[in-house]
């Protein structure tokens, strides 16, 4: 404690005054301000790169990023709540597999009423994972692990190999174009789907409770928080965001996976940190993990059009991910040093 | 003991942590419209048996009464909906919310805690600011608003005015007193005596986690309550430590352990300069935020300081990193125990921290070695082992000397103590005290911090008083009571600096 900026009178201090409100929200919001720079950054390098860059290529970016943007949504609640969920690849994977086997073959109308029944199902899903954290005093990790583990399973039991689809009206909600070409049915999918579970959250009271918890569980109990319940929700929300994506994955490959899921765990929690959620939780957003979802898509794109080997990918994923974190880092010292 | 008129009737209240018996028959009456004092060394059970009334733990055994009604709670917020509210030893805040959504998590009015905090003196209150921004005596403000605010019958505050300034003391003493005299109770809880005595109309004194008494508060009162805190035994070895404090010479001409000149680090320092000599211990005297923090962080290489020399016994040093300062025989004591302390690993792990050097250069670990030291090291301070596996379960005062112990282990020529005592008994607080004339009396130097100002002249050989970032005044412990401290503070003084170099 400095105490620099508070006088024995018992001044508080007050920063008043536009442009200080707005250079205040843009060092509390990093990642609001610098994702959509790096994102335009990179889209223009892919213009650049492949000068041909088309509808039809935004389309194909839109579908790879729609189901990794809502599991980095999903990471993104539990993680602000202080939290990890390692379990949800493996939820988005049952949620996949399911959707492949009752669509089958069935109606537009079946299959919107089974989404729903799927979406319950993951809520149900999370619900278990916070249960367990909140009873059995496991560590976090080892619960979604092991859960992740039991769901994998799962999901394995439901289909043992890819197959299955659903009709042709559902898989074009996300994999067709409405509007304009240009303006890809994933995006407004993935606006409608995310508005819609976490504006609810947000906006209400649960909102400032998962953000009270992350932050400070502590102070938040002595608060009056009740953050067990905080931190059930949160995985509720995750298991509700796993499931949605589970169904986006069979629209935009047309059948089920056991396995489809598997590779989101880890490239959700990277689009998380890219994006500006601390894992020490309290802090960030969804847009910040959305756009960092879709930079991700858009890395294996430019190296296929520059004719480099997709698997660097991964390497500079990683990078990015070590300089995003060093950069909050340093911000962070800066701002404790002043 | 018991009382028709008391509002909340505590009774035989035990709770075991594992092996450690924090609380073991904690019992107390609080009547409506008084002011309540909870005393009793550390560990004797206080911050339990707060936590167990305010619904954080649960007691294992014995009842808590409400209105003659037996209650339980389970968590704050139930005690709180009965009317109970605490403000906690430290700040009750979530960190990254702002401080309007902190108000709204505890379902608090905004204008009511405005008001009360305007009642306090805090005037502006930007409610955009997030809390980890703000200063820690703002933080305690708000807590005590948002406290206030829910209108609470018993309101509970915790070792409030720990790190506060005077003067916002009295603000918080101020609301206090318009809380009896609406009619409603509050349980107070502070090491300072003289607070506990203006203030407080009863109190009720915890020993090794039993109630051992309850004192009206009539002239003597204080000294009843020590010599209840403390059992038979220590109180009259304290009082023979006191007549030994007194005797303490002025520090002769002894050759210079830590020269600081010109000192300056941004706007916190402006050109700092003292001597500190072998074998003394120099106390700092200052109000909250004038450069001690500061002072203390630049000469244990926390900070790096812009301008200035420091010279360790002739060798200049100039810390990029703590080990500098460590390599050159000077460890800093910090304030927060927990910053320096591995909590969930043992006493031994944690004294043995700093001198892993010594017992193991690149191989193993000297193990035997390590024990000899350590135990000495724990046996020269008393450090109560019986939570020896895991050091967060160990009392403050435990704590704080188990990093005490540390440097002991591993050698050092100059200690650094800022605000050690913070939290910590009377008895405890003596006992360190001595520990650190015992200290200089073996040839180490120490430059001692402590923001309660009367007991510098217990504790120092020769004060100074530290204000807006300069040394303004010196004087021997002798004439270094309170009342000249405090003006010397305020920067009420003009300034007289006897041989500074």
């Amino acid at each position: 404690m400095t105490g620099d900026a508070f006088d024995a009178g018992g001044q508080a201090q007050s920063g008043q005054g536009a442009g200080a409100r707005a250079l205040r929200f843009a060092r509390r919001n990093m990642a609001l301000v610098g994702m959509p720079l790096l994102l335009a950054v990179a889209l223009i390098a892919t213009v650049i790169i492949h000068p041909n860059f088309g509808s039809f290529d935004l389309q194909s970016l839109a579908l790879a990023a729609l189901p990794l943007a809502l599991a980095a949504c999903g990471h993104a609640v539990v993680v602000i709540s202080g939290g990890i969920d390692l379990s949800i690849g493996s939820m988005i994977s049952v949620a996949n597999v399911l959707s492949g086997k009752l669509m089958h073959k069935g109606s537009f109308g079946g299959a919107l009423l089974w989404s729903v029944v799927i979406i319950a199902i993951g809520a149900l899903l999370g619900c278990i994972n916070g249960l367990l954290v909140r009873y059995s005093r496991i560590p976090d990790v080892v619960v979604t692990l092991t859960t992740g583990f039991i769901y994998g399973g799962v999901a394995l039991l439901i289909m043992e190999r890819p197959g299955g689809g659903a009709p042709a009206a559902f898989l074009d909600l996300a994999a067709g174009t409405y509007v304009s070409e240009w303006l890809p049915n994933a995006l407004i999918f993935l606006a409608v789907a995310v508005c819609a579970v976490w504006i609810p959250v947000v906006r209400s009271r649960l909102g400032l409770l998962i953000y009270a918890t992350g932050s400070d569980r502590v102070a938040a109990f002595r608060s009056g928080v009740d953050t067990d319940f905080a931190r059930l929700m949160a995985y509720v929300v995750s298991g509700v965001f796993a499931a949605i994506a589970g169904i986006a994955l069979t629209m935009t490959t047309g059948i089920g996976a056991p396995l489809s899921g598997t590779l989101y765990t880890l490239s959700g929690l990277a689009a998380i940190v890219i994006g500006g959620v601390s894992l020490s939780g309290g802090k960030g957003g969804l847009v910040g993990p959305i756009m960092a979802a879709f930079l991700l898509s858009l890395i294996p794109t430019d190296l296929i059009f520059l004719n480099i080997d997709p698997n660097y990918g991964q390497v500079i994923q990683g990078t990015l991910i070590v300089l995003v974190v060093m950069a909050g880092g340093f911000a962070a010292a800066r701002q404790d040093s002043k | 003991m018991t009382a028709t008129n008391a509002v909340l009737q505590i009774r035989d209240i035990a709770k075991s942590f594992g092996s450690v018996r924090a609380l073991t028959a904690a019992a107390m009456d609080v009547k409506a419209g008084e002011v309540h004092a909870l005393m009793g060394a550390n560990g004797a059970g206080k911050s339990t048996l707060v936590k167990i009334i305010t619904g954080v733990f649960s007691a294992d055994a014995g009842t808590i009464m409400l209105d003659q009604a037996p209650r339980v709670f389970r968590s704050p917020a139930e005690a709180r909906a009965a009317g109970i509210v605490s403000v906690y030893q430290d700040p009750a805040l979530v960190p990254d919310l702002t401080v309007g959504q902190n108000l709204k998590l505890a379902r608090v009015p905004t204008a009511d805690v405005m008001r009360w905090l305007a009642e306090m003196g805090v005037a502006k209150l930007d409610l955009g600011a997030v809390i980890r921004s703000l200063p820690y005596p703002l933080l305690r403000l708000i807590d005590m608003a948002r406290a206030l605010a829910s209108n609470p019958r018993i309101l509970l505050l915790d070792e409030i005015t720990a790190a506060l300034p005077a003067d916002l003391s009295g603000q918080v003493f101020k609301m206090v007193r318009r809380w009896r005299e609406a009619g409603n109770s509050v349980i107070f809880i502070s090491h300072r005596m003289a607070e506990v005595s203006a203030l407080c109309d009863r109190a009720t004194v915890l020993r090794d986690g039993r109630t051992v008494g309850v004192v009206e508060m009539t002239a003597g009162a204080d000294h009843r309550i020590v010599s209840l805190m403390l059992g038979a035994g220590p109180a009259k070895e304290a009082a023979k430590e006191a007549a030994q404090t007194s005797a303490i010479s002025a520090a002769a001409e002894r050759p210079a352990a830590l020269v600081v000149t010109g000192l300056r680090y941004k706007h916190s320092l402006n050109g700092v300069s003292l001597t500190l000599r072998q074998g003394e211990v120099l106390g700092i005297a200052a109000l909250e935020g004038q450069g001690q923090q500061e002072l203390f962080d630049c000469i244990a290489g926390v900070r790096r300081f812009d301008s200035g020399a420091i010279s360790v016994e002739g060798r200049e040093l100039r810390p990029r990193h703590p080990v500098d300062a460590i390599r050159a025989g000077v460890v800093l004591i910090p304030a927060n125990r927990l910053q320096a302390l591995l909590p969930q690993r043992s006493i031994a792990e944690n004294v043995a921290l700093s001198s892993f050097r010594e017992f193991a250069a690149w191989g193993p670990i000297d193990m035997a070695g390590e024990r000899t030291r350590v135990l000495s090291a724990v046996q020269r301070l008393q450090i109560d082992t019986r939570a020896e596996g895991e050091l967060k379960r160990l009392s403050g005062g435990n704590q704080q000397k188990v990093v005490i112990a540390r440097w002991l282990a591993s050698g050092f020529r100059t200690l650094l103590c800022f605000d050690p005592t913070r939290g910590i008994d009377v008895g405890t607080k003596r006992q360190i005290y001595a520990l650190l004339r015992e200290l200089a009396a073996s040839g180490a130097s120490v430059l001692l911090f402590t923001s309660e100002m009367p007991e510098i002249p217990l504790a120092c050989d020769r004060a100074l008083v530290l204000y807006q970032g300069q040394i303004v005044h010196e004087m021997p412990a002798a004439e270094a009571s309170e009342a000249s401290l405090l003006h010397a503070a305020h920067g009420l003084v003009a300034p007289k600096i006897a041989g500074a170099t």
